[in-house]
């Protein structure tokens, strides 16, 4: 190609110091991990014994691990379905022809920007026993006012809401984006034809949308499988009882708290196995442009 | 499209107004429950107008968990992380896009894209031995140099080097500019859009890391204001929900007047860029 320059060796120059942070802090700890994860190291010498397997094993067969993974599975699943269901739901109404427009979008991103540390602190603060807005509402419309954040069952969602509404500026951003690819005259001729709005939007945007959806179904299930420590260390610290000890959390507690290296290694390992699914999801269907099945 | 009435309009101006608020509601909460004093915090029904405790809570939590330290850390080094993924992406975007083709090329790209697999939590252990081995623990070495490789920014201005035509580096090339030259004094200046869009992405997403600088800084001058507000949360017995609100507005606030100062200085480059 013209305009290129001739330089041999500048190129490996401009490029060394990006390899060299990539090589040494990233690619050689998680070759580590890998490493690691066969050994149970002592908190107290920091000599490695070869285990084999032996880590695995004894993650997925305990009860605490696996309950850990339902945890997770369970919070992915909620800030999937019910963050992203919203989150269109509030983007059809954005991509509206409306004045002010400009204001609702600022203001819906706003939340995205805060840190997962704040953002936990703020919904703590919602669900106060005593004083939390969200708890004197509930009450007010439903007369049930349980402890939120003490109760297992609750918490989890409290956690689920809190986790859904920091996303849902970002979600809405995506799917503005994908409605405003919808082509108008596709909608208009379905109109034409007698469609309802609800047949339109099940039959022609969503369709269209899917890319989308499954691109934001791969990043919303990534932030709840590793963004969400610091929302968890200020709102439940895994409590109570567990109920929120998601697994990055529970890869905290072993490692960094218990000071089991070799343990919390291999659950490295297999949050590793679970980013890889999902990128592999992601690029086996982003390559497809079809809509129409 | 159908024809929607005034009805649908102002029922659509509705539902967005309840998202917005859903939305807005909570941050706007929490500076309130930061001007009020402890009581006025246990008030029903609540006080809706601002109160005037503001700078005595701040002070508290200034006093408690030394905030000032604590804020002066977390911008020292989100803008030491965005400034260097900022450089660090500059250069391997334009090794990438204007020079012939050389040996390896391929392979130095799948490494940097590789960042994309490797979140913190998969190597976390071992980053944190190496960091001891190095005796980086607890140090601003350790809070930054790890996170300087960006495979978004590399992307990023790869896709937007891409986009200028060969003729301005060949251009400047006739003109016996070399390659260094080319970049700093046309192809930067051109980038500027992508240099503050990329800045205020990295300044915010270091300014709001947890986990790292959790683990990794074990003194309270080294501690950044994330982890701050964890420990005002801790301290209290029952939750003194004023005080530490007024540390979550100083942990929210200087992120947001980098973005705000920042966009005015972006969305002016932009429509500069069009006048042309």
């Amino acid at each position: 190609m013209e305009g290129r320059f001739p330089n041999r060796m500048l190129p490996y120059a401009l490029l060394f110091p990006s390899l060299a942070v990539v090589v040494v802090f990233l690619i050689a700890p998680a070759v580590q991990s890998l490493r690691l994860a066969f050994y149970e190291v002592s908190p107290f010498t920091g000599r490695g014994l070869f285990v084999g397997l032996s880590n695995f094993r004894v993650l997925l067969g305990s009860d605490i691990y696996r309950h850990s993974l339902e945890i997770t599975l369970l919070v992915a699943a909620g800030i999937v379905v019910a963050g992203m269901t919203v989150s269109l739901g509030v983007a059809v109404l954005a991509s509206q022809p409306l004045r002010g427009l400009g204001l609702y979008r600022v203001a819906i991103l706003w939340p995205y920007a805060l840190s997962p540390a704040v953002a936990g602190t703020i919904w703590a603060l919602l669900f106060d026993p005593s004083t939390g807005p969200a708890t004197l509402t509930i009450r007010a419309l439903t007369g049930l006012s349980p402890n939120w954040m003490m109760n297992g069952a609750y918490a989890v969602w409290v956690v689920i809401v809190a986790a859904s509404w920091k996303m849902l500026g970002f979600n809405v951003v995506f799917f503005l984006a994908g409605l405003q690819a919808v082509p108008a005259e596709l909608r208009e001729a379905a109109h034409v034809d007698g469609a309802g709005a609800a047949r339109v939007f099940w039959r022609i945007t969503f369709p269209i949308l899917s890319p989308i959806t499954f691109f934001l179904f791969v990043m919303n299930s990534l932030y709840a499988f590793f963004e969400l420590f610091g929302l968890i260390d200020v709102m439940t610290q895994g409590g109570p009882g567990g109920a929120t000890d998601i697994l990055i959390y529970r890869l905290y507690q072993d490692a960094f708290i218990s000071a089991r290296w070799g343990m919390g290694s291999a659950q490295s390992i297999l949050l590793f196995v679970m980013v890889g699914i999902l990128t592999a999801l992601q690029f086996r269907f982003a390559g497809r442009r079809v809509f129409y099945g | 499209m159908a024809r929607r009435g005034w009805v649908g309009t102002l029922s659509t101006h509705a539902l967005l107004a309840l998202a917005t608020l859903v939305a807005v509601f909570p941050i706007l909460y929490a500076f309130q429950v930061s001007t009020l004093t402890f009581k006025e915090v246990f008030l029903f029904p609540p006080k809706v107008a601002p109160g005037h405790a503001f700078l005595e809570n701040l002070a508290q939590a200034w006093e408690r968990v030394g905030l000032g330290r604590l804020l002066l850390n977390s911008s020292l080094i989100a803008l030491a992380v965005a400034l260097g993924k900022i450089c660090l992406s500059v250069m391997a975007a334009f090794a990438f896009t204007y020079f012939r083709d050389f040996p390896g090329k391929g392979v130095c790209f799948v490494i940097i894209l590789i960042t994309h697999m490797l979140p913190l939590p998969v190597r976390i252990v071992p980053t944190f031995q190496m960091m001891e081995t190095f005796g980086w623990v607890n140090s601003y070495q350790a809070l930054t140099i790890p996170f300087f490789a960006s495979a978004t920014g590399t992307l990023l201005f790869r896709q937007f080097f891409l986009t200028m035509p060969p003729a301005l580096s060949e251009a400047a090339r006739i003109d016996g500019a070399g390659p260094l030259g080319f970049l700093i004094r046309i192809l930067l200046p051109l980038s500027a859009n992508n240099l503050t869009a990329l800045f205020m992405v990295e300044f915010l997403y270091m300014w709001n890391e947890y986990l790292w600088p959790l683990i990794i800084t074990n003194s309270n001058d080294m501690r950044v204001v994330q982890v701050g507000i964890k420990m005002l949360v801790a301290t209290d017995a029952q939750a003194e929900w004023n005080v530490i609100m007024a540390g979550v507005v100083a942990a929210m606030v200087p992120p947001l007047v980098v973005l705000l100062l920042l966009q005015r200085s972006f969305v002016r480059s932009i429509s500069l860029g069009q006048e042309k």
